[in-house]
Formats: C-alpha cells, structure tokens, sequence
C-alpha cells in the first residue's frame, strides 16, 4: 500500500529503504574523522583558545578591559546575549511548534537545530555571566539562595531575574528534549556498534529496546514537550525583550518589543539553522534528506519572520513621530541620521531588504543564494541589537554626558570565544550524535518518500 | 518482564502488515509479549488493546506542584521573610507572573520525562532485552512467549507465516 501525496513531493530522495536510511546516518558516527572535519575542528578550537584569552584576562582585570563607559553601560554583552539568544530559538520552535503543526519537513532538521539551540543557549549565557563581574558570587546574585546580606532574597520584580529563571528553563527543557529524541537512534548506532563504543552508546542509550508500549508512552511525552515548549520558547525571548521594555530609556521602553523580538529570534534562528545545515549537508552528502524543498519552505519561514521584522521597525518610526514625545522622536531621529546611521543602514539592508529576494523562486531553491542570504540576515540581526542598545543609551539625558561605544579587543574576544565554543560543540555533536533523526525519517519514509521501502526490502532480501 | 524466557519472533517488513497481523493473531487466541519496532507504528498501540498513558495526568500534577512552589517561594520571600517595596510594586504583585510560568514549565517537563524514564525502567547503563538485533535498524519483530500460550510452536509458526512474518525465529533467553 503505497500513499502518495499528489500535491506535496517527496520529502526524502533517493528511493532509501528503512536500512538505507540507519546506514547513512550512523556510518557517519562510525567511520573516522575525516581530514575536512580535523580542520575545521582546529580551526574551531583555536578560535576557543584564543577567546579563551580575552575571558581569562576580563575575569582577572575585571570588565573595565571591556569598552564599556559610564553612558554606554551595555553594549557588545547584551548585544551578543540577546544575539545568541535568538540564535538558540529556531531548534525548539522547530521541533515544538512545527510538531504541534505535523509539519513533517521537521524531522530532517530538527535533530541539528536543537543542538544548535542548547550551544547557542550556552554561549548567550556567557555574556551576562561576565557582565556580573564577580561570576563567583553569581549564584547568589541570580538564584533564590540564603545568602550573607541578611535575608534580603533576589528581587522577583526585576526582568532581569524572569531572564534567568526564562533561560535557564529554556535550557533545561531544550536539553531534555534533544536528548529524549536521540534516546532511540543511540540504540540503533548501539546495536551495530563494537566494544568500547557499544558501552558508550548502550549507557546513553538508556536501555531503550522499541517496545510497542515504551514508543507509545514516548510518544504521548514528546507531544506533551511540545505543547509546553512552545509557550516556553514564546516566552523566552518575550522577557529577553522585557529586559529593555519594562525600562525608561526612550527607543527601550515600547510595548511592541515582545513580539517583534520574538519574530526577530525566529528569523536569525533559521538563518543559522540554514547555514550550518547546507554545510552539514554538503559535507555529510545528506541531499536526500535535506532536500531543496527542506531548504525552500525554510527560505519562506526566513522571508515571513523578515517581513514581521520589518513592519517592526517601521512601526516604531511611526509610533515615535505619532507619540508627540520629543525624547522618544530624538531617540530615533538619532538612530536613523545620528553618528551611528550606517549601523542603521546596515540593520535595515539585512533584515528588512535581503529577505524579500526570497519572494523569488529562483533565489529561495538556490543553494548558494541561501547560503549568502542566511550570513547576511545573522549580520543584520546583530546589528539590530546593536542599534536597539548602543543607540539608546550613547545620547544620555545631558548631552555632557553624551558618549560614544568603542569595542576593545577583549570585547572582540570573548565573542570570538563563543563562535569557537559553538563550532566546537556542534563539529562534536556533528561527529559522534547522528545528525538526522533516524527513527522520526524511518516512521514517515512510507508515506513521504519516493519509494515503498517495504517492497524494496523485500525484494532485496529475495536476491541475497 | 522477567516471567518470559522461550519465544517465537515473528519478523515483519512493513509496518501495515504488522498492523493487520497483531489484529489477525491476537483474535486467534494468542497472547503476543511484544512488539519492537524501529520507528512509532502509529495504530499499534491500539490493536494490541494497550490503554492510553496516563503520563498526561503525571505532567499536569508536576505542573500544579511548580505553579505552587513558585507562587509559595515568591510570597515566602517578597512578602513575608522581608517585606519591601521595590518599584512600588505591591508585595505580592503580577511580576509574579514569569517566573511562575517558568517553574511551572520546568517542573512539568522534568517531572513528567523522569516519570516516563521510571516506567519504562530507563535509565542510563540500563540494559535492553535485546529479541532481535534487526528490531532497531528496519524489521518489525513480535515476540511469543511461549509459556504464555497454549499453542504448539507448529501452530504459532504456521499462524505468524500466515499474517506476514518474513522469517520466524526461536530466542532463548538464560537470565
């Protein structure tokens, strides 16, 4: 019994049977490291090393080795955090809110973008840990813990706490998640493995065995992890923008930043799903499981949340000038023709220009431009929150007080510390986690592949 | 599932012949052990008569236990262990919110994969009964116990032949 889709194609190529598809994924656990894969393994570490650096130097002198002045009191820190941060929301939102919706194009791209999502978590969270100066004496800071300045506990009006309690859910549910899905492949990869990796994948493998009765049980968690992930992911970056929100500085202080933050994270989130997967794809020759219409539908996703993006922006023009207040129409008079414009000019090209080339098919099927177009949209992503913090803070009330932000080299290093923590992370995971979602590909290789694998196997058998 | 040690396994192809077999070989008479499939069968758990989790009612009640510790930590400490007032901000305000919302998602998720960890007797270094080695790669294996059931072992194999199964295969299990 074979269905086929006459409207939709075939979201897996290559005509695979179900052993097909457990051969491609594991042998590239298996096999060894290839020489590409070593360097750029040693790329991404001396990346960390020499980033590395810069953290032990800020942790030793403290953050006045930071280019941060009395006005601009946040500015790389916050800008990388909230960067990252929206980096890390395209795995959950892929793997939660697209289940919810069974969107099966999921299932080849939800494995790598949830451990893009746990590394990207990870590396945000460097940033405001560093920003406390003492991270030692953080714990007391940030968690409800008994401390020494008498009972005065942490304050659960303040954004900044609902950001940690926001992230560190975030985090811990994200990792459950991810690590919930590859419990059944790491029983596949366990099963053909030998010796020492067979103990190693058979201990994450947690003795799973396929019954009917666990797939079952499995099933209703996963669908109960996304029906609680996706208000989670909704709500993370919605503090994140509250962080700024819920403050007095005009172009901070606007009603529309949750959701247009939230639209933000989405689009940067699958434009770093998209570049490290055409890599991945390439590399790991995965074109059949990430097919261009993978990439297409992912290139649409990019171009709405772009476009939600945009009519942000233009919104808060609108808003400021409608408002009659002076200081919020200075603030962005200041952002768009003040002494940082071409920061606002590169924040309105990225984001709100080069994604509607994706309006065209020809650009939205094309490897290369999707791969251009995803750097640039990171880049202007980045730029946003720079424009979103510096340019707000470096006109202070009184123009004597009025500043400029000039980054040091440790404010430069200790990003490139976390582009090497997260390279290095995912070139591991890349390697010895299988990168596609075995068994989620298997259970819909019969109703959306090009083939009837059962027949195929079958008549494979007859011949051996 | 220690009672079991003699089965029969029948190894299936095709998830929709599994599905017609388990229906054809369970209105036979026969009790089936199990069946270990590499991928969710969507309709499996239903035609070998499982009832629905209950790990539904678990996430709820994890949820409710977070909701409650949130909303009792932040009154404990905000209002009653040192009262003051930030932001002027009532002691016990709607800032409450997010953080409630947080913990009743943490200890909901948390709760509930360890309930489903605990059931399904996962845990790491946990060892699998392994029936047949196929049943995480690309076959379909229903597993017989032998004790089980009243039925010669001519009987069950000419029953699996019949529903299907590619091959039928005795497993031994020592422990």
């Amino acid at each position: 019994m074979q269905v086929v889709s006459p409207v939709r194609g075939s979201l897996i190529t290559g005509k695979k049977t179900y052993h097909q598809v457990t051969d491609d994924i594991c042998s590239r656990v298996e096999e060894k490291p290839s020489k590409s894969w070593m360097i750029a393994m040693a790329c991404s570490l001396g990346a960390l090393s020499l980033g590395g650096y810069a953290l032990i130097v800020t942790l030793w002198e403290g953050i006045g080795m930071w280019g941060l002045n009395k006005t601009v009191g946040w500015a790389w820190d916050i800008t990388n955090f909230v960067w990252w941060i929206g980096i890390g929301h395209a795995g959950t939102l892929i793997s939660a809110i697209l289940l919810l919706f069974r969107q099966k194009w999921r299932m080849s791209i939800n494995r790598a973008a949830e451990a893009m999502t746990i590394f990207a978590v990870i590396c945000a969270a460097v940033f405001p840990i560093m920003h406390m100066g003492r991270p030692w004496l953080g714990f007391y800071w940030a968690l409800p813990l008994p401390n020494t300045f008498g009972s005065l506990w942490i304050n659960f009006h303040s954004p900044l706490l609902w950001d940690v309690f926001a992230i560190s859910t975030y985090f811990t549910v994200s990792l459950v998640f991810w690590y919930l899905g590859m419990i059944p492949d790491f029983a596949t990869i366990r099963d053909r493995a030998k010796g020492v990796s067979k103990i190693i994948y058979g201990a994450l493998s947690f003795g799973w065995d396929g019954a009917a009765k666990t797939w079952s049980r499995y099933e209703t968690v996963s669908l109960i992890l996304a029906g609680l992930a996706t208000p989670l992911v909704l709500s993370v970056h919605t503090i994140v923008s509250m962080d700024f929100a819920t403050s007095v500085i005009p172009g901070w202080h606007t009603t529309i930043f949750p959701p247009y933050f939230v639209a933000g994270a989405i689009f940067s989130g699958f434009a770093m799903v998209m570049t490290l997967m055409l890599v991945t794809r390439k590399v790991y020759k995965l074109e059949d499981y990430i097919t261009i219409k993978h990439i297409e539908l992912m290139n649409i996703i990019i171009m709405v949340t772009g476009s939600i993006v945009g009519v942000a922006y233009i919104t808060e023009l609108f808003m400021a000038w409608y408002s009659g207040v002076e200081y919020e129409q200075y603030a962005f008079f200041n952002r768009t023709a003040g002494p940082y414009w071409w920061a606002y000019a590169i924040m309105m090209t990225c984001n709100v220009i080069s994604p509607q080339l994706f309006w065209f098919k020809k650009i939205r099927t094309s490897i290369a431009a999707s791969f251009i177009l995803s750097i640039v949209v990171n880049i202007g992503m980045w730029f946003e929150r720079f424009v979103i913090i510096v340019t707000s803070l470096h006109r202070d009330y009184l123009p004597s007080s009025w500043a400029m932000f000039h980054p040091t080299v440790y404010d430069m290093g200790i990003y490139l510390f976390t582009f090497g923590f997260f390279f290095t992370a995912f070139f591991l995971f890349a390697k010895f986690f299988p990168v596609i979602n075995m068994a989620e590909i298997k259970a819909i290789l019969k109703s959306d592949s090009d083939t009837t694998p059962a027949e195929k196997s079958v008549t494979q058998n007859i011949n051996q | 599932m220690d009672s079991g040690k003699n089965f029969l396994l029948g190894i299936y192809e095709d998830e929709d012949v599994l599905l017609s077999a388990v229906t054809k070989i369970r209105s036979s008479g026969l009790k089936i052990h199990e069946v270990f499939s590499p991928y969710p069968v969507h309709g499996l758990d239903t035609v070998l008569g499982y009832k629905r989790s209950r790990l539904p009612i678990a996430a709820f009640m994890f949820g409710f236990l977070g909701t409650t510790l949130a909303l009792v930590m932040q009154s404990y400490m905000m209002a009653i262990d040192w009262p003051m007032i930030i932001g002027g901000k009532d002691y016990v305000s709607v800032t409450f919110v997010p953080v409630t919302f947080e913990l009743t998602v943490l200890v909901s998720a948390l709760g509930m994969v360890g309930t489903f960890l605990v059931v399904s007797n996962m845990k790491p270094w946990g060892k699998a009964r392994i029936f047949d080695i196929r049943s995480t790669d690309d076959k379909h294996v229903m597993a017989i116990d032998l004790d089980e059931n009243k039925a010669t072992v001519e009987q069950i194999t000419s029953l699996l032949n019949e529903s299907g199964a590619s091959e039928v295969n005795n497993k031994q299990f020592d422990d």
